[in-house]
This record gives C-alpha cells, structure tokens and sequence, in this order.
C-alpha cells in the first residue's frame, strides 16, 4: 500500500485518474448506495428513456445492503455485497458520468474495459467488516425505491470511509497482482 | 413420552439467531488472531485486525457483525421420545426467525419466489430446515445464518470412483481457490461426500458448523483435510483476496457411503464470518 489518499465527492475524471491500484482511501461526502434489484431497475428506466432519480455524475456507487440500523444509529452494519452480480449494469451508468464503484470481489474484463473508457476506479472495502464500517456512515436516507427494503438505494454521507482502489482507471489490478507475490508452488 | 412446547422452539430460535448474529465463535476469533500473528503480507495482516476489530465491535455493542445476515438453516436433532405441543413444530421455527430478524435488527434478505417475483417476504422467513429423529427425550437445535457471497462460491460435482482422494482434493481446491475474493477471504471450506447429490449438499453444510481446529475423526479424512487446507493457503489468495498466507482458516470434511458408481463431492463455502450457535434442549 502506497499512501493515503483524502477524496470528497462529487469527483472529476482527472482526480480519479490520479488514484492507482494500492493507494488506501478515505471517502468524504454522499454516496449511493445500489444492489442487484436498484440496479435492475435503473436500467429498465434508461430502456425506457427515462431519467435516472440519481444524478450519477461524479459519484460512487456503494454495492451495500445495510441492516437496519438499531434506535439511536443513523444505519446499522453495512458491509460491501459481491461486485460481479452488478457487471451487467455497470458500463451504462460509466457511460452516465459515474466515478467509482465499491464493493468486494473480481470484476468483468467488460467493466474493466468500460472503467478506463470512462475514467472510474475500483474501490474494495473489507467484507464481513460491516459493524466497523457503519462507524463511517454519519447519514443515512431512503432516496427510492423503498419497497426494496434493504435493496432501496440510499444516499449516505460517509466522512473519511476507509476503502482501497482495487482497480484502477489503467486497469491495474491488486486481485491479479497480489496473489501472485504470495504464491508458493 | 416427553412433551415440550412449541413455545420454547421458538424462543430457542430466536435467541440463537440473536446470539450468533453479533457474536463470532471463540474458535474463529482465536483462529483470526492467530493467524494475524502469522499472516506476511502487510496488506492481509490490516484486513485482518480489521476483521477482528469489527468482531469485536460487533459483540461489545450487539451489532451484527455482517450486513448480510443470511439465510436461516436449522438442523434439528429431535429425540423420538418427544412430542412437540401446543403449536406446530416448523411453525414455532419459522416464528423464531422471524422475531429474530424483525426485532433484533437483522437484514432481511429472503425473495419468495427465485425466479419471477423475487419479492422480499419482510422476515427473513421461510427458513430452510432439516430435521432428523434420533434415540432419546432432548431435541438439539443448531443454526447457522448463511450469508450468501460465500454460498454463491460452492459448488458441486458427481467424481468418478476412479477419481479417488487425488479427484476430491483437486476438485475442493480449485473451488475454493477460483472462488478468490468473492466468498470474503479467509474462508471455511465445508466438504461432503458421498451419499447421493443432496446427501453430499447436506453433509457439506453441516461440516460448516464443526469447531475450528476440530478434525474428522478418521485419520484419513483428517489428513486430507490438512492436506487440503495447506494447498489452498499456498494459492497467495490471502485476506479479502488482496495477496497473503491465509485463504482459509479450517477444511471440515463429512462423509456418508455411496453407490458403487459413485463419488459425489460437495464444496460449501463460508466466509470468516461463519455464525453458527447450538442449543440441546
């Protein structure tokens, strides 16, 4: 790991651009949240020609599905869900402006392609370490699609959300090239 | 006969989810912290205390310890000297989940139908149950909640007789090894084989609860657990999938007998956060 870096969102392309595969990150500002079920929808909207209720230019999406957050917590343990599921729909909403995807786990040589097409880094947050991550999340709201329950996308303001780029906007990689170092025959 | 009420199934289930939904088990935690000591790689070993400290977070505030937080399973272990009264078993079982993810704050992750609907049914019922009955008056209840980034990672496969032990290793480690980040890395690697396809399933999950560090009681099998559960920490895999020692912290391999014509193998995964608790009542 390299250094660590402070972003706050919205982000422009060139900033994203500056960040490389390693660098440790603290997320500062509103992110969206978005599962298999928001996804499926945005894009059904899109389909149809119609506008997104998110403006997706300069954010990230946060692949979570939180708990319910207890009395007196702004969300409860919100961990990151697996990327792939999301592959299908992710080089739309790039085309659309958006910046970053966090999540867990490998993605698509389509989505690595569409991220350095459109100048958007991959951020991996620690699975399983969703109490601990909830301690970032300072606000949480519903912006639609509540009927989803925990698949309703939701606009968090996070302040200094630990996460590390996976994938950067070369196509670097950590999960190819990490393994690799501590690979024994 | 020995009556027990449906009630206290119910309140049994509810607590157990309760239980194992903030609290990892001694075993893991142990196992975690042990292998951070040991862990190389720089980058494993901060996944790693992270993962310790969200345990213990989780535990001291009563928080879930991951988002997901599962499917419910049961396995029920019903003494033929009981009778259940006053309610329906499966019923009483249903309604502990359900006040187990509705009142304690757990995700409720549960679609009713898979393919069409997938419309979420709100209480994280129905659960997925097993019950077998044995000799005695006790009825012993173990749940797992299973998240579901690790169980979209196993896999099943029918090996040939002349497959042999060499088959069977290959096979668990290839699953677990390509599987890579997703199953959130270091994972459990439950193994079941033989019996038929199902059987080989079942006996896969059940292989998920075992303590940590416990192993099969036939040598054989509790070589080729080792033997396994090296290969797979040479991968390089490591913690969250970013580079390390530690893909996995146990191999727990069931078996059953099987046909003549016959190998079944099956690969449960778990992710670290393997919650599971047991109660004999």
């Amino acid at each position: 790991m390299e250094k660590v870096i402070s972003i706050t969102t919205p982000v422009t392309t060139s900033q994203v651009q500056e960040l490389r595969a390693g660098d440790n990150v603290l997320i500062t500002g509103n992110i969206y949240t978005g599962r298999d079920a928001a996804h499926k929808r945005l894009i059904e909207l899109l389909a149809d020609g119609k506008e997104l209720p998110i403006d997706l230019n300069g954010q990230f999406i946060y692949y979570v599905g939180p708990s319910p957050a207890k009395p007196g917590h702004v969300v409860g343990s919100a961990g990151p869900t697996t990327s792939y599921r999301m592959e299908p729909y992710t080089p739309t909403l790039l085309k659309l402006g958006l910046k970053g995807m966090i999540g867990k786990g490998a993605l698509s040589k389509e989505v690595v392609e569409a991220m350095k097409e459109n100048g958007a880094v991959y951020f991996g947050a620690v699975g399983g370490a969703a109490a601990l991550i909830s301690k970032a999340i300072k606000k949480a709201e519903v912006v639609c699609y509540e009927d989803l329950g925990a698949e309703a996308i939701h606009k968090f303001y996070v302040e200094k959300f630990p996460v590390t780029v996976v994938i950067d906007s070369k196509g670097n990689n950590l999960y190819e090239t990490e393994p690799q170092k501590y690979k024994l025959p | 006969m020995r009556e027990i009420k449906a009630e206290l199934i119910k309140d049994n289930v509810r607590d157990l989810f309760l239980h194992a939904s903030s609290f990892i088990g001694e075993d893991i935690y142990n196992k975690l912290k042990e292998r951070y000591e040991a862990e190389e790689s720089p980058v494993g070993k901060s996944v790693l205390r992270q993962i310790i400290e969200n345990n213990e977070i989780a535990a001291r505030e009563k928080l879930a310890i991951c988002q997901d937080t599962g499917m419910a399973v049961l396995f029920i272990e019903l003494g033929q000297e009981v009778m259940i009264v006053e309610g329906d078993l499966n019923e009483a079982i249903n309604q502990g989940v359900r006040e187990a993810y509705v009142d304690g704050y757990l995700r409720k992750s549960i679609v009713d139908d898979p393919v069409f609907d997938r419309k979420n049914t709100r209480d994280n019922t129905p659960a997925v149950t097993y019950i077998d009955i044995v000799p005695g008056d006790k009825v012993k209840i173990t749940i797992t909640a299973k998240g579901f980034g690790s169980e979209n990672m196993s896999r099943i496969k029918m090996l040939k007789p002349a497959d042999g032990a060499a088959g069977v290793r290959d096979f668990v480690i290839k699953t677990a090894v390509e599987a890579g980040p997703n199953p959130c890395p270091p994972i459990i690697v439950g193994v079941g084989i033989g019996g038929t396809m199902e059987k080989a399933a079942v006996l896969s999950k059940k292989a998920l609860l075992r303590t940590v560090g416990e192993h099969n009681a036939d040598p054989r099998y509790a070589k080729l657990e080792d033997e396994i559960l090296e290969e797979i920490n040479k991968s390089g895999v490591g913690p969250a999938g970013l580079g390390g020692r530690t893909t996995a912290l146990a191999v727990n391999i069931n078996y059953y007998p099987t046909h003549i014509a016959g190998l079944p193998v099956a690969v449960n995964i778990c992710c670290h956060a393997s919650r599971h608790a047991e109660i004999t009542i």
